[in-house]
């Protein structure tokens, strides 16, 4: 029986990879195990191997092919007596061997797909750049995006350097420090060991000495590790010195769900982070946003927060293209307009809100959907004025609901717009559990496209024209 | 009131009783011995005071004395060299006192005043001098060690042959992040001078009791680093191995561990229970051992008059009394300043500090 070979995911979160080079011909013998392609991603390359004995029938992938989807079938490989050919019988729904996350997943499910489902990166059109850039535009990743302004920032201010795991010699453990070590060498851009405690503490010493550290946490889950060093040391000694101890440093790196890591790799830390005094807290969703934030984050005299999500760093945005092109901490961006119903989101969940507006505008309903792009300070002005001008609210975040980042807004709107609102605030989070590992569990654990629509629906049904 | 303790301790501290030798090669001019003197008076004198204020309700909150230790942290800045920082934990009056901060702002401090060094918003614990290179006063144990290796790292970052001096006790030595700090200070040679003041308690624990393994000195052994016990109540010991270990760091040779044998004579804060160690083991190492009657006894011997020392007593004891009533009469914080300080501007642009 013949079978197909199918391009792999080199992690949980690729979506497409090139094909380098094949090192088998149609027609060679191939044994189970025998490498027989190497693939690479911008984080990564690996080698394919064949998965059973026979014979390679035909290449479906010219070597050099980009954007080849993970899980497409690449070549066929024949069992012994099939003629060349053969077409392999069809391919079981989700194979416990080939989980991937096309597989595993249904259209809306996290990887994100913020207009509708087959348009291929979509999230681009619904925002470009900052509203009032009418300069070039470059179209770049998240990940490039914020490699790019740890460069520039880089070249700026020679105190600025980066430290943390994998991000020298391995280029950074999902390559967003790619490149850096070559152009400013092994004084400023440092690995570390295994010690998220210690490299955190010896940051802000660093800061405490006036260089300004860029900490990579290799994800936000790790540096609990460390969040000793970041609230007692970093946050609070500004106050406790009466004014003379800033500490300029930024920690970042992924936050929230990731794919199919379960528990203790995938959480949203914004509420954690957001409930103490002496931190900025930032969550870009543009790569635009990434790189202008990211920038204002490395010149602010601040300890900043910057989560990201390794979901995005693959999705690519234009931005603009200079060099002192900063966006300001604190300001929330109304990335869609609408009239009935205002929908906060903040890093991926602002490609789900998205999404869920233009459902929603199907069904008649006008939702104005902001990114909040920074959690502290929180933005409540925009916020406020929005729902004064819908008078309708739901809130949206990938963390769990109790004393997250909508019970908070939810005050503050109450307090602040009160009278304005004509129904009661909604919102959509993680559910509260741990993060399970099984795809449809993890699913259900998450905050889809549906639920936002449908919380949508329920806060303007029953209300409209009343 | 200090309460006897039921079972006596079997085990001595530990310290070998020795009085100052006379015949050193390396021996300081009498000027630098008074000023060391009047270094370690001072810090008693003022510590003395502390103690009596927060027994009159003046002084909130914890506060921990550093009497008996003066030695330590007076011989190593008799080594240091200008540009030298400092940091150390929560036990830190001594050392503000020695880095040359000023006796008043420190007790307005502790008086919790609008004229003390943090403005009355960081107590005892949470002091800090740009000015004078003294970076704090942290008050979670261990947490000042990484801080240490990263001023450590700025000085070596920015080619500066300066030292971060990085305190700790022996309770800290069993937290996890100083060893994250040895591996660290060893893998890219910090110049940064670890020194551990081995008091013999961890608030109320014995170290014999929570350490595990030889001298404390020895906790760097695995990363290579250097270490050496110190008779901690001999000033000129202390002086001795800080100059050949702040030599050491500054010469690019990586980290360096000195484990000063020292003794507290107060509890570990002011609510201490005294019930872990014997009336008659604080009386011995007072009588035995003072660093301040040893240096004194020096003195003398190096023919300085008692009537210069009295003259060094007055002084000390009129700075202290300047700084108690500067602490009772300095105003507490104005209410606005409640919202103050968390933020700095934007504007501060790329300037880590707004000094005060």
């Amino acid at each position: 029986m013949a079978i197909e070979i199918r391009m792999p995911a080199l992690s949980p979160t690729m979506e497409e990879g090139t094909l380098a080079k094949w090192l088998v011909a149609e027609g060679d013998e191939v044994r189970s195990g025998d490498v027989i392609a190497e693939i690479e991603t911008d984080k990564a390359t690996m080698e394919v191997e064949a998965v059973d004995d026979g014979r390679v029938g035909t290449l479906l992938v010219a070597a050099g092919a980009q954007n080849v989807k993970v899980n497409a079938p690449i070549a066929i490989l024949l069992a012994e007596g099939e003629p060349a050919g053969t077409t392999p019988a069809p391919e079981p729904p989700n194979t416990p061997e080939a989980p991937t996350p096309e597989a595993s997943n249904t259209p809306e499910a996290p990887i994100p797909a913020p207009v509708s489902p087959p348009a291929p990166a979509p999230a681009v059109e619904a925002i470009a750049a900052e509203a009032d850039w009418t300069g070039a535009t470059a179209n770049v990743t998240v990940r490039e995006a914020l490699r790019d302004a740890m460069a520039e920032e880089m070249r700026r201010d020679e105190n600025v350097f980066v430290m943390g795991e994998e991000v020298a010699e391995y280029q950074g453990a999902y390559k967003v420090t790619q490149g850096l070590l070559a152009e400013f060498g092994p004084k400023r851009v440092i690995d570390t060991p295994i010690t998220e405690q210690g490299f955190a503490g010896l940051g802000v010493g660093a800061a405490f000495g006036e260089l300004r550290p860029v900490i990579e946490f290799m994800t936000f889950n790790f540096a609990m590790q460390a969040i000793d060093q970041i609230i007692n040391s970093a946050a609070k000694t500004l106050y406790m010195s009466g004014g003379q101890m800033g500490c300029p440093i930024v920690f970042r790196g992924p936050n929230g769900a990731a794919s199919r890591v379960a528990a203790q790799h995938s959480q949203c830390y914004a509420s954690w982070y957001a409930h103490c005094p002496g931190l900025k807290v930032v969550a870009p969703w543009s790569a635009a946003d990434a790189k202008g934030l990211l920038k204002a984050a490395i010149r602010d005299p601040n300890p900043v927060i910057f989560l990201e999500n390794e979901v995005m760093y693959g999705q690519s945005f234009d931005i603009p293209e200079d060099d002192e092109w900063v966006v300001p901490i604190g300001k929330a961006k109304i990335v869609r307009e609408g009239s009935d119903v205002t929908i906060v989101a903040f890093s991926i969940m602002v490609g789900r809100a998205l999404a869920a507006a233009e459902t929603l505008a199907e069904q008649g309903i006008s939702a104005e959907v902001i990114d909040l792009r920074t959690i502290r300070p929180l933005d409540s002005e925009t916020i406020i004025a929005s729902v004064r001008k819908t008078s309708r609210l739901v809130t949206c975040e990938e963390g769990f609901p109790f004393a997250g980042l909508g019970s908070e807004i939810a005050m503050q709107v109450m307090e602040q717009a009160f009278d304005w609102l004509d129904a009661p605030i909604a919102r959509v989070t993680g559910k509260d559990v741990p993060m399970p590992y099984a795809a449809n569990l993890e699913k259900l654990a998450l905050p889809q496209l549906d639920d936002i629509v449908a919380t949508v629906q329920a806060t303007c049904d029953g209300f409209r024209g009343a | 009131m200090v309460q006897k303790a039921t079972t006596p301790r079997k085990k001595n501290p530990g310290r070998p009783p020795k009085a100052i030798a006379t015949g050193r090669n390396d021996m300081p001019a009498t000027e630098d011995l008074t000023a060391m003197y009047h270094d370690m008076l001072l810090i008693r004198r003022f510590e003395e005071k502390a103690g009596q204020l927060y027994g009159m309700g003046q002084i909130g909150g914890f506060c921990h004395l550093y009497i008996g230790q003066e030695a330590v942290v007076v011989g190593l800045q008799s080594a240091s060299k200008p540009g030298d920082t400092v940091v150390t934990s929560y036990r830190d009056h001594g050392h503000m006192l020695a880095c040359g901060m000023d006796a008043d702002g420190v007790m307005a401090e502790l008086t919790g005043r609008e004229g003390g060094y943090s403005r009355g918003k960081g107590g005892s614990m949470h002091m800090f001098s740009r000015e004078k290179k003294f970076f704090g006063g942290h008050g979670i144990v261990g947490a000042q060690v990484p801080i240490g290796c990263g001023l450590a790292f700025s000085h070596k970052y920015k080619d500066e042959a300066n030292v971060c001096m990085t305190y700790l006790g022996d309770g800290a030595v069993n937290q996890g992040q100083v060893y994250e700090s040895f591996n660290m200070a060893a893998l890219w040679d910090l110049p940064c001078l670890f020194v551990i003041e081995n008091n013999q308690y961890g608030m109320g624990t014995a170290v014999t009791r929570a350490a595990a393994g030889p001298a404390l000195a020895e906790r760097g052994s695995a990363y290579g680093i250097p270490g050496k016990q110190v008779d901690g109540m001999d000033v000129l010991a202390v002086r001795e191995a800080g100059l050949e270990a702040l030599a050491h760091c500054r010469e690019g040779k990586g980290p360096y561990i000195l484990e000063m044998k020292t003794y507290r004579y107060r509890g570990h804060s002011m609510s201490d229970p005294a019930k872990y160690r014997t009336r008659e083991e604080v009386d011995a190492m007072r009588k035995q051992h003072d660093p301040i009657d040893q240096l004194r006894e020096l003195l003398i011997k190096q023919n300085v008059k008692e009537e210069a020392l009295k003259a060094i007593d007055g002084e000390v004891k009129a700075v202290v009394t300047k700084a108690t009533e500067f602490a009772q009469n300095s105003p507490e914080p104005d209410p606005s300043e409640l919202f103050t300080d968390i933020l700095l501007p934007v504007s501060a642009g790329t300037a880590a500090s707004t000094e005060a």
